[in-house]
């Protein structure tokens, strides 16, 4: 992610880092695909609805081989495929145009059905953020989910407290509580934790009946003091000077 | 013009000097899935108001009901098109275009998903007012890149498109005319091809390019304007995108004046598409432009709102004979 962020000296680093850990999780622990094949049949389904974290989703895609690595710097480039936000079409292993939030639920419970009625065995993830959440659509998406049983439907929810205005402009809180209330099983997580993340993954293989949604506690910028301490800026500015020490950070706490 | 009641929802208009058929949206869907075994109907709470009962009926499997949310109707069918189904939606085509509008054109359009939307209560087929009269629905549609929009005449038609939509490429938006539809065209003659406008008549005094139910009208004002003297054909424009501009510009050369006319608002619509097409052409001919006026229309029975704003056959006669200054009355 730094690498795609230093050449423009900006991006969503703060999202994406902060879901490092998720993605590393869903797509080296969890997800069933095929490394030669990114429109295999038997594959699952990852749908992530906010666009704007491209920044982590292209990481992932390098990191399997879906794009080549030599590409990241080239994000957010006139003419690259590596956009600000995803766009269906454009890179191996996008599954949904995501820049207009309150899509990537919907999707995932279309998906979800449809996958159940050719018998499939596969899966649908998803991911949605708690600014999302102030999208009616979602709360439209999470009732069909439910009247539906979309059982084979997992959600992830980033709250990470953060939106284009600054802190949640307007409170989400008791969160899990509401996706109680439309009818999903909720497993409350730290987001930034692997072992709580594989541990909501053995949970939502184990869950049947309804919908799961795993709402992950965190912190934007994670991994990196000096973005951690931005924590309130949604699109972080980084100076030229700032990346040296940057990389020296990153590299003393994987010391 | 006497003065009628708002029909109770549900009730069906009847069809009057002209045989008409139930359901043919409904008809033309089972067709489809007898055929391709892909198709799942989605609705959102108007499945009685938008034909797909006997659908749901047939194949239970193939069936949602997402509730009053068009924006997961819209969604869902996206989803459904991703793992391989010919998802079609039935709602009014006014929650289609302004509640859903972003949906349709970014989780549908943009990604070329097989959803197509099949939009109830076009224009003024409805007495339920500016809520539900979808009247700018062509026009919303038609600026998304990548949508194929359709405005059918008849229950053949109709028929017809439900029964060949999977054939057409990405995202569809099709107005759905429910209940009795008339039968204008020929079942055992006609057929729908998507992007063709279709000539009738050769008469050159009067050419008119109509689409959806106005071409029904026009057909019959032009029968009624022959007797007066005047003659005059018709081309039926049902697909507003693609647009057969080719067509249309070989058509309006052929006459000398043009009319046009949509049950629907003169903007954005097919009067626009034409203006379109002909300034390309470099074609300049005297036109007329019939449509709905620029405001929310009231509530009210059908046939007296037809006849106000002037989409019937009679009126859109009178329209023409006023235009061209020859006598109405000679056709009575």
């Amino acid at each position: 992610m730094l690498v795609q962020a230093v050449g423009k000296g900006q991006g969503y680093l703060g999202q994406g880092l902060g879901l490092a850990e998720f993605f590393s999780v869903l797509y080296f622990h969890e997800l069933k695909y095929d490394p030669q094949d990114p429109h295999a049949k038997n594959r699952d389904r990852f749908y992530m609805s906010t666009g704007h974290y491209s920044i982590a989703l292209w990481a992932v895609l390098a990191e399997i081989g879906y794009i080549p690595k030599d590409m990241l710097p080239t994000y957010g480039a006139d003419e690259s495929p590596l956009e600000m936000s995803t766009i269906e079409g454009r890179v191996p292993g996008v599954e949904m145009t995501g820049g207009s939030l309150g899509h990537g639920l919907g999707i995932a419970v279309g998906a979800a059905l449809g996958l159940r009625l050719k018998g499939s065995q596969s899966r649908v993830f998803v991911e949605t953020s708690d600014g999302e959440l102030q999208e009616g659509s979602t709360w439209e998406a999470a009732t069909a989910a439910a009247a539906f049983k979309c059982d084979n439907l997992v959600a992830f929810l980033d709250c990470n407290g953060i939106q284009a205005d600054g802190m949640l402009v307007v409170p989400i809180e008791p969160v899990a509580d509401k996706w109680r209330a439309f009818g999903w099983d909720v497993f409350e997580i730290d987001g930034n934790s692997l072992e709580q993340l594989v541990g909501a993954m053995q949970w939502a293989r184990a869950t049947r009946g309804k919908p799961k949604m795993v709402v992950m506690r965190t912190k934007p910028g994670k991994g990196i003091a000096r973005l951690e301490a931005r924590e309130q800026a949604h699109f972080i500015r980084v100076d030229a000077d700032e990346w040296d020490l940057i990389s020296r950070e990153l590299e003393q706490e994987n010391a | 013009m006497p003065k009628g009641q708002t029909l109770g929802m549900g009730e069906l208009e009847t069809v009057e000097n002209r045989p008409f058929e139930t359901a043919p949206f409904a008809k033309g869907a089972i067709a489809a899935n007898e055929k391709r075994d892909d198709i799942v109907v989605l609705t959102a709470d108007l499945g009685k108001y938008t034909d797909v009962y006997p659908f749901r009926d047939r194949f239970p499997d193939r069936f949602y009901n997402v509730g009053m949310a068009e924006q997961a109707l819209v969604t869902v069918a996206a989803g459904l098109s991703r793992t391989g189904w010919t998802a079609y939606c039935t709602t009014y085509g006014a929650f289609a275009t302004r509640r859903a509008h972003d949906f349709l054109a970014i989780a549908c359009a943009h990604g070329g998903a097989n959803v197509k939307m099949f939009a109830g209560n076009p224009g003024l087929t409805t007495g339920y007012g500016g809520t539900h009269q979808a009247i700018e629905d062509l026009a919303l549609m038609r600026a998304v890149p990548d949508m194929t929009v359709i405005d059918p005449c008849d229950a053949t038609e109709m028929r017809q498109i439900a029964e060949q939509a999977g054939e057409i490429d990405g995202t569809v938006y099709c107005r759905l005319l429910r209940g009795n539809v008339p039968v204008v065209f020929d079942p055992a003659t006609y057929k729908f091809e998507l992007g063709k406008a279709k000539r009738f008549g050769d008469g050159a005094d009067i050419g008119f390019i109509s689409t959806g139910f106005m071409t029904e009208r026009c057909l019959d004002a032009a029968r009624d304007l022959a007797r007066m003297g005047v003659k005059a054909s018709v081309l039926h424009c049902a697909t507003i995108k693609p647009f057969d501009r080719d067509g249309v510009a070989e058509f309006a050369a052929s006459v000398d004046k043009v009319v046009t006319a949509e049950n629907h608002v003169l903007i954005g619509g097919l009067t626009s598409v034409v203006l379109d097409a002909l300034q390309e052409a470099s074609i300049l001919k005297p036109m007329l432009k019939i449509g709905i006026p620029d405001r929310f229309i009231e509530c009210g029975s059908i046939p007296y709102l037809q006849n106000k704003y002037g989409l019937t056959a009679e009126r859109v006669r009178d329209s023409v004979a006023d235009w061209l200054g020859v006598r109405a009355e000679a056709a009575e």
